[in-house]
């Protein structure tokens, strides 16, 4: 029986990501986890999160996360949810400037929402960027199986991955920039938005992870 | 390419049950939000609101069974609004299941309470929940900030108040005009604009809705970010889908 470990580090709605898991791969199971020998043992890890980035950080060194979730990454199917993302970059300019986990190329920064206006209408942009956009697949993935291109995904954020054209991006999206939606290497596949609050798209996303090989 | 705007159901819930009845014909049971809240996911709803119009403490926990209920079943984004007034609770609905949670007659009571809450949570689960009453018209209108349900004024403006919310980490504003509430004639299309042209997050425009027009103009012509209705969806007048259909023949973006 494969087994997902949903780190939980205390922060957002991590409920929301463990009944997807258990919807979309009912023979899993699925557990909430702060023990790093059990992150080590898991078939899978699954990184989820909301809030903020400092927080995130510094309670993954407060519950001596840190090692066992690098390694992870090395050599397991790890998935990254929002803050699970911004996480893998090395600097977030939240927070007056936050250390990642530098583990993809790239930087974190904050919509310049003053300079953020729709082509369409002209209305300035409002900041969180919240609810439904569309993600551009720019590689091919195991994870993008069955999703039709530019499909809708949830989104709910106010900073944003920009890893330039330094590859390793899955998926962009426009929102007065065009920044990084999901990104990825070897085992590891991290997105933006909300796959566990993307109905159809999001549960396809999650069912691609549970059967993925970590394999790109 | 780009955002789309939202289109949101809202359910009363008393002690667990949806009240202001609602008319879908082949639905076992009228009275499960959770029945009803998975029937508009089906039709392509971008989220769901539960407020909680339950008065006593005592049944408030019900709603957090409801809200586990629905996290194990419908997978988009939920809001739960009512009786949030400490930290505790905001954690119990997170923690339950719900993405966000609204704070109204809390965040007037203490406005510090909004900026702890967003700071505890992050802004993204933050929704501030303002009702707002008409107290002068004419070339400079103004709208006063109602609270307990809309039964007692607060002297507060409510576009300067929206302001203030977002200033202490709100993530949206739910505006709901009091004047339009249960009268289905739409919008209160210059209180909409004012609030959402006056902030930087995002708004929900809610109270007045009767047909399909009424959405497509609170986006239009309210600026709105998300549109709010209950009877034009309850009473199976539309279905959230013919309400996006109606908005994408409009130019608008949606999800269908």
């Amino acid at each position: 029986m494969s087994t997902v470990a949903v780190i939980d580090y205390g922060m957002g709605n991590l409920r929301s990501v463990c009944k997807a898991l258990e919807h979309v791969a009912p023979a899993a199971r699925v557990f909430l986890t702060a023990d790093p020998d059990a992150l080590v043992r898991a078939d899978r890890i699954v990184f989820p999160g909301q809030g903020a980035i400092g927080g995130c950080i510094s309670e993954l060194d407060r519950l001596g996360l840190r090692a066992a979730v690098l390694q992870g990454m090395n050599t397991k199917p790890f998935l990254g949810i929002c803050l699970g993302l911004q996480a893998l970059y090395a600097y977030s300019e939240e927070g007056g400037g936050t250390a990642g986990l530098a583990v993809l190329p790239g930087r974190v920064a904050l919509f310049p929402h003053e300079r953020m206006h729709n082509p369409a209408d002209g209305q300035i942009l409002k900041v969180p960027h919240m609810g439904w956009n569309q993600v551009h697949q720019v590689a091919a993935h195991p994870l993008w199986r069955g999703i039709a291109q530019d499909s809708r995904f949830y989104f709910v954020h106010s900073y944003y991955a920009d890893a330039g054209d330094r590859g390793q991006v899955m998926g962009i999206t426009e929102y007065g920039v065009r920044f990084t939606s999901a990104a990825g290497r070897e085992n590891i596949f991290a997105v933006q938005f909300h796959p566990e609050k993307s109905q159809h798209a999001g549960l396809v996303l999650l069912g691609n992870f549970m059967s993925w090989d970590g394999s790109a | 390419m780009g955002l789309s705007k939202r289109i949101i159901p809202c359910l009363d819930v008393d002690n667990g049950r949806v009240v202001k009845g609602v008319r879908f014909v082949d639905i076992r049971d009228a009275g499960d939000p959770v029945e009803i809240a998975r029937r508009y996911d089906q039709q392509g709803a971008d989220e769901i609101t539960f407020l909680d119009i339950t008065a006593s403490s005592d049944n408030r926990q019900t709603m957090v069974h409801v809200v586990e209920a629905m996290a194990e079943q419908v997978f988009i984004p939920l809001t739960v609004g009512g009786g949030i007034r400490q930290v505790g609770d905001v954690r119990r609905m997170l923690v339950a299941g719900a993405d966000k949670v609204a704070i109204n007659t809390a965040a007037v009571a203490n406005p510090e309470f909004v900026r702890e809450a967003s700071g505890h949570f992050g802004s993204q689960c933050i929704v501030v929940a303002i009702d707002a009453k008409q107290v002068k018209s004419g070339d400079n209108p103004c709208w006063e900030v109602f609270t307990h349900g809309g039964r007692r004024g607060t002297g507060i403006d409510a576009v300067g108040w929206a302001v203030r919310m977002a200033e202490y980490g709100a993530g949206e504003i739910l505006l709901t005009s009091m004047d339009r509430d249960g009268t289905r004639d739409g919008f209160d299309l210059a209180l909409v604009r004012a609030v959402c042209d006056a902030v930087t997050i995002p708004v929900i425009a809610s109270g007045g809705v009767g047909n399909l027009d009424h959405l497509v103009d609170g986006i239009l012509k309210g600026h709105a970010d998300a549109v709010l209705a209950a009877s034009i969806f309850h009473f199976g007048e539309y279905t959230v889908g013919d309400a996006k259909r109606r908005l994408a023949e409009c130019g608008i973006e949606v999800r269908l």
